[in-house]
């Protein structure tokens, strides 16, 4: 059940990252789909009644792995939101740039490079 | 050599850390750090060429004990091996002469403290992710690399620049969250990161079927987005034009390939091992991607756009040559990245020196500046003979491998395809040295003087190491490109060429 619905979140923030033409609608579509691929490593690492990753001392190390839920898609996903928060804020740091040389943040009215 | 490996990336991360404390003693003692660092990881890299054994270090790392009483290293490996010795010396060498030509060339800027620090970021980066030992890592590197050229693209915040880094920040973020994507996967399926691990549930049959075809086309798609393969180019001909000429030669002399071919021969050949069908792919794509580009270049007359569609182009030639799948076109292709880092890093260099000679970067208003400014001259048309494949500069002897490998491989129309492409390659290089170095000077341009030393030299040296590849290559370099290519691939890929990098990660006989 999980795994379509990251789909649709997936595929909101796409439409919204390649259709809109506003800079900051184009902004969300992305943090949209930074949280979609969050999302399914969670999803991914997530067992069902498994317990938090965390073992107490004396525990059996092999009982503790049998239990708990996959630690490591959650140490990616921390990565991975560090990585998301640096590049949403350098967009939006360039996108004051454009709002400042430009006057508009109407993508399609940026078009000063032919690519 | 195994507790120097993590040295790569620590020197360049502290480098860029010691800029940002030590900005408010000025500009110089940062070019001095970035200098210094650079120079070390040079020197590191050459040690590694000289001691030429692979290294396994697993920064971090703890042992533990399995319950079958194999010892196992817990931690994040860092693997120093053939492909990798190959890209460091090509960033190592390309870096040096990009940070000794940056000091004058942006005197005139403000900020330059802080493209040190972006510099010796995407340098930290590209060396990182040449050195991942697990594709996670390899994620990460790749993203620090690219995050620091998005703010590079935008450092002159002009119109263009700003415009340039929004679309190359959409567009690289679409495809790292692609490669995001693709080691979920791939972690869903097989329950690995690190390569090696992969690599042999690949080749045991435990991980195959959907999972594998799913995540090598994310693979492709994100890391042909960083090569700049067509279709999925169009960021780089505004990107790469719209930085500083240092910042260009930089990103396409080295980004594209360390984040991009690198990464795609890491992940194709090493870990998921020769696929018929990615190799079909990177045939037709890299074949479109060498005509189309050389023709969109020939169109041009801003010099550094026409520069940035022939990286694309000449970046289609390596893809052929991958996609051969062959022994002899690993290595051409490989051979032909190194090349095209020494040349187009130098073209850039001099596309810059032009620039701030005469003020334009359109053809059309240049001319007779050979005579003007010999030097920079000189290194421009060593440059530009290389990537035209004028023998017995490099460029000659690595497309000629490339159609070699093209024609022995049974795949004539790739190869007529590659060799018209160097045909209008060599035609657009003899319009730009018309226009730019020969002709009638223009009245406006009547006083010119060549740039400063530090800034043709750089030039003049990428320039003689394109022309003196072939005296190079019997004296080792030869050594470190078949090295690089024997770890992609052994001999005709039969078996899976992975065996000497599992021997080393993984200690198995």
């Amino acid at each position: 059940m999980i795994y379509p619905l990251i789909a649709v979140l997936l595929f909101v923030g796409l439409y919204g990252l390649l259709v809109k033409r506003h800079v900051v609608q184009k902004i969300l579509g992305l943090a949209i789909v930074e949280y979609a691929v969050n999302l399914l490593l969670v999803a991914i690492g997530y067992r069902d009644g498994g317990r938090p990753p965390i073992l107490t001392p004396g525990e059996d190390p092999a009982a503790f792995a049998a239990g708990s839920v996959d630690p490591l898609p959650q140490a990616l996903v921390l990565t991975s939101i560090v990585i998301g928060l640096g590049v949403v804020m350098l967009l939006v740091a360039i996108a004051m740039r454009l709002h400042q040389r430009f006057g508009t943040l109407d993508t399609t009215r940026m078009n000063r490079l032919h690519g | 050599m195994v507790d120097l490996v993590p040295l790569f990336v620590a020197i360049p991360l502290a480098a860029a850390f010691l800029c940002l404390l030590l900005k408010r003693f000025g500009d110089r003692v940062c070019g001095a750090i970035t200098l210094l660092g650079i120079l070390a990881v040079l020197g590191l890299s050459l040690t590694a060429i000289a001691v030429g054994t692979d290294a396994v270090n697993m920064a971090g790392g703890y042992g533990v004990t399995m319950r079958d009483g194999r010892p196992f290293v817990a931690g994040i490996a860092i693997v120093l091996d053939g492909l990798a010795r190959l890209f460091l010396l090509v960033v190592a060498v390309v870096g040096t002469a990009v940070v000794v030509y940056g000091f004058r060339y942006l005197e005139r800027s403000t900020g330059r403290a802080l493209y040190h620090v972006l510099l010796n970021l995407v340098f930290a980066g590209m060396t990182g992710a040449v050195l991942a030992g697990d594709v996670f890592n390899l994620f990460v590197f790749v993203e620090i690399a690219s995050i620091a050229s998005y703010a590079l693209v935008a450092f002159g915040t002009g119109d263009r620049e700003v415009e340039a880094s929004f679309k190359y920040l959409l567009l690289g973020s679409i495809a790292s969250l692609a490669i995001l994507i693709g080691i979920a996967v791939l972690y869903a399926a097989g329950g690995f990161l690190n390569m090696a691990d992969i690599a042999v549930a690949v080749r045991e049959g435990r991980l195959g079927g959907a999972a594998l075809l799913g995540a090598s086309a994310l693979f492709l798609f994100g890391f042909g987005l960083k090569a700049a393969m067509m279709p999925f180019h169009a960021w780089l001909p505004d990107a790469h034009p719209s930085a500083p000429a240092p910042i260009s030669a930089v990103l396409s002399g080295l980004l594209i390939k360390t984040t991009g071919i690198y990464a795609l021969v890491r992940v194709f050949f090493t870990i998921l091992g020769p696929d018929p069908r990615v190799q079909t792919l990177l045939l037709v794509l890299g074949c479109v991607s060498m005509g189309a580009g050389v023709l969109l270049a020939l169109g041009q007359d801003d010099l550094k756009r026409l520069l940035a569609y022939h990286s694309v182009s000449q970046m289609g030639f390596v893809l052929v040559g991958l996609g051969t799948g062959s022994a002899l076109g690993v290595t051409a292709a490989l051979f032909h990245a190194a090349n095209h880092a020494l040349f187009k890093s130098a073209l850039f260099l001099s596309s810059g020196s032009l620039e701030r000679m005469t003020g334009t970067r359109n053809l059309s208003e240049m001319g007779g500046l050979a005579r003007r400014a010999p030097w920079t001259a000189a290194g421009t048309i060593g440059a530009a003979l290389s990537i035209s494949g004028i023998p017995p500069f490099n460029g000659f002897w690595s497309k000629l491998l490339i159609l070699i490998a093209l024609f022995s491989a049974g795949l004539p129309w790739a190869g007529t395809i590659a060799a018209l492409t160097a045909l209008l390659t060599l035609a657009s290089f003899v319009k730009v040295q018309r226009k730019a170095l020969f002709g009638a000077l223009p009245e406006r341009l009547a006083h010119v003087r060549d740039v400063p030393a530090s800034m043709h030299v750089p030039v003049l040296v990428l320039s003689a190491l394109c022309l003196l590849t072939f005296v190079l290559w019997p004296l080792g370099l030869g050594d470190v490109v078949q090295g690089a290519a024997a770890t992609a691939q052994s001999a005709d890929g039969q078996p899976p060429a992975i065996d000497s990098y599992l021997r080393l990660v993984l200690g198995r006989p």
